[in-house]
């Protein structure tokens, strides 16, 4: 696995007693820790990690939850499979760091369907940690006792919404919910409830292995750390990379070793398209968020190919609780299909803009509030190549 | 897989159901389940279902609709899900999805008569890197190339 300058994952050495030291603290101290560290969550938005713990362990309740997201439907991604395959105990002990941190009993590890072959090492793992003692009743000789349970996804992306995500674990269709209520207070069943994404999760771990001063010297002002950065498309060497958040989109393109590159799509198809000549901003939360998807795309790529596969996603994806979301991106596809025909008038386009901004503030979740971004961003960067169509049938592809 | 026998899915379900607990919380298990021993969730295996958890059947037919892996029809021994998703489209999901139509001779969406398989299209299976991929039940696998397909295929034949 490529790695570049220090690494925290991928050094075995650097893993460190994270469980033992969170244990010998009290559960204040640990939220401490994690929110010194800066540490904000690795599945997209960002939230700061140690706010969230401290709203859920300050919340009065005689039960709470733990659930790690490990849904990761978002396409482009895939650094979740590789630490839930490859450093399990970094995860799985991070969610027990999570569980004592807020004072829980019981941890969801919620994975997607697609994932169900890595459900038998995920429990032979968690049977271990049972065997030690660093899971179930009383671990490591103290009085904290708390337990994992794995739950399948059953193919459908909205589920990676936390709501949906508590929605479907509640055995009901994924459907987001209106928030607040957060699920900091109100998730599981009713109970507080920390919905963390899988590298959140690894990143705790290494918190409080290493201390909170030494997490926060990697990364930027606003967003400390390193980054797992999943890329693929038009490069010689795809794969899973760990970068200190801050690195530039050219750097990383030296990085995989792309060549001829046209644009970079980065967050997924809810993320952004950006033109070479933009190259020299960075992956960070003040500049280019993302839970990790980095996509590709040479000189011969088409488009308007690109932003129709993001499309099929999102009407395909949509859960059509919401107008703007299930009307929307069915309006957005079409005009695709009309950029395709050269039957797009620019005045059309720049409706279809205005839509997809509607759309952004007026969808329930994140869904809808995040697919008009690729259009948007496509249609922008790119608009001498998809206004290029001919009525008479030329369609460029 | 034949059509289950309805006694044989009563007490499935039962065993179920004592597997995972009758609260509502356990009512994605359970279908998960009945999908992966029967290949579909039949309407009898909906109301039983929702019988024994105490739910309206309507409750159970919203929740088996709405997730793309539970299904009302009859699958195939073998589901085959070919990614379309970008990076797979990148790397040439094209070549595999025709070869996988015309050996199986079936298309995108349709369960073989002898349901043996069941040829479809899923969203990023998180194989990226490695596309094009695609699912056979639980399993994965990647750089797929027609040749690679047909092999495949066979052994599965
Ligand atoms: C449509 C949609 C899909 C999402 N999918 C995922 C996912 O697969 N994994 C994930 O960690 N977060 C996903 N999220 C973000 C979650 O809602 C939530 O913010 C996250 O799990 C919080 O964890 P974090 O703070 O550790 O990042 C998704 C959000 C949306 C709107
Ligand atoms: S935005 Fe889309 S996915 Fe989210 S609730 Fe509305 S329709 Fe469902
Ligand atoms: S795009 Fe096919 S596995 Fe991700």
């Amino acid at each position: 696995m490529p790695i570049i300058n220090d690494t925290l994952f991928f050094d075995e050495k650097a893993h460190g007693e994270a469980l033992e030291r969170a244990l010998m603290m009290s559960p204040q101290e640990v939220v401490m820790e994690i929110r010194e560290s800066g540490l904000r969550g690795r599945g997209g938005a960002g939230f700061p990690t140690g706010t969230k713990w401290m709203l859920a362990l300050s919340a009065k309740a005689d039960k709470k939850f733990v659930v790690c997201n490990a849904d990761e439907g978002e396409p482009g991604t895939f650094k979740d499979r590789v630490l839930l395959s490859e450093y399990t105990k970094l995860v799985l002990e991070g969610m027990v760091i999570g569980g004592y941190a807020i004072q829980a009993q019981k941890g969801f590890i919620y994975l997607r369907g697609e994932y169900a072959y890595l459900l038998e090492h995920l429990n032979t793992f968690l049977e271990r940690m049972r065997k030690e003692n660093r899971l179930g009743d009383n671990i490591l000789g103290t009085s904290f006792s708390f337990d994992i349970e794995i739950r399948l996804g059953s193919g459908a992306y909205v589920c990676g919404e936390e709501t949906a995500l508590i929605e479907s674990l509640e055995g009901h269709r994924g459907e987001a919910r209106n928030r607040p209520p957060f699920p900091v207070n109100t998730g599981y069943l009713g109970y507080p409830t920390i919905v963390n994404n899988v590298e959140t999760f690894a990143c705790a771990y290494i918190v409080m292995s290493k201390g909170a001063q030494w997490f926060a010297k990697y990364g930027t002002e606003k967003s400390k750390g390193m980054k797992l950065i999943s890329v693929s498309g038009d490069c010689k060497k795809p794969g899973v990379y760990e970068v200190p958040f801050g690195i530039t989109v050219k750097e990383l393109l030296e990085l995989v070793q792309a060549d001829r590159t046209k644009a970079v799509q980065i967050g997924g198809a809810s993320g952004i398209c950006i033109p070479m000549s933009e190259i020299n901003r960075n992956i960070s939360f003040e500049d280019i968020p993302t839970g990790g998807s980095v996509i590709i795309f040479n000189e011969d790529r088409s488009m308007l190919k690109v932003l129709r596969n993001f499309m099929e996603f999102f009407v395909e994806e949509s859960c059509g609780q919401c107008t703007p979301c299930r009307v929307g991106n069915k309006k957005l596809l079409e005009g695709v299909e009309m950029l395709e025909k050269g039957e797009c008038s620019h005045r059309y386009l720049n409706e279809l803009i205005e839509l997809g901004k509607t759309m952004q503030i007026a969808s329930k979740c994140g869904l809808g509030q995040s697919s008009p971004n690729p259009f948007i961003s496509i249609v922008t960067n790119f608009k001498d190549e998809i206004m290029s169509n001919s009525i008479r049938g030329n369609n460029g592809r | 897989m034949i059509f289950p026998d309805k006694n044989v899915l009563v007490n499935e379900v039962d065993t179920l159901v004592r597997k995972y607990g009758n609260g509502r919380e356990s009512l994605l298990p359970i279908l998960q389940d009945i999908q992966r021993k029967f290949g579909f969730i039949s309407d009898f295996a909906m109301q039983e279902v929702a019988h024994q958890l105490n739910i309206h059947p309507v409750e159970v037919y919203g929740v088996v609709t709405f997730y793309s892996f539970l299904s009302t029809e009859p699958k195939g021994k073998y589901v085959i899900r070919l990614c379309k998703t970008i990076s797979c489209e990148l790397a040439g999901k094209d070549a595999v999805a025709n070869t996988l139509e015309r050996e199986l001779n079936l298309k995108f969406g349709e369960t073989s008569m002898d349901r043996k398989f069941t040829l479809e299209y899923c969203h990023c299976i998180g194989m990226c890197d490695q596309g094009p991929a695609m699912l056979i039940n639980e399993s994965v696998y990647t750089k797929l190339t027609p040749s690679k397909v047909i092999e495949i295929i066979e052994s599965l034949k």
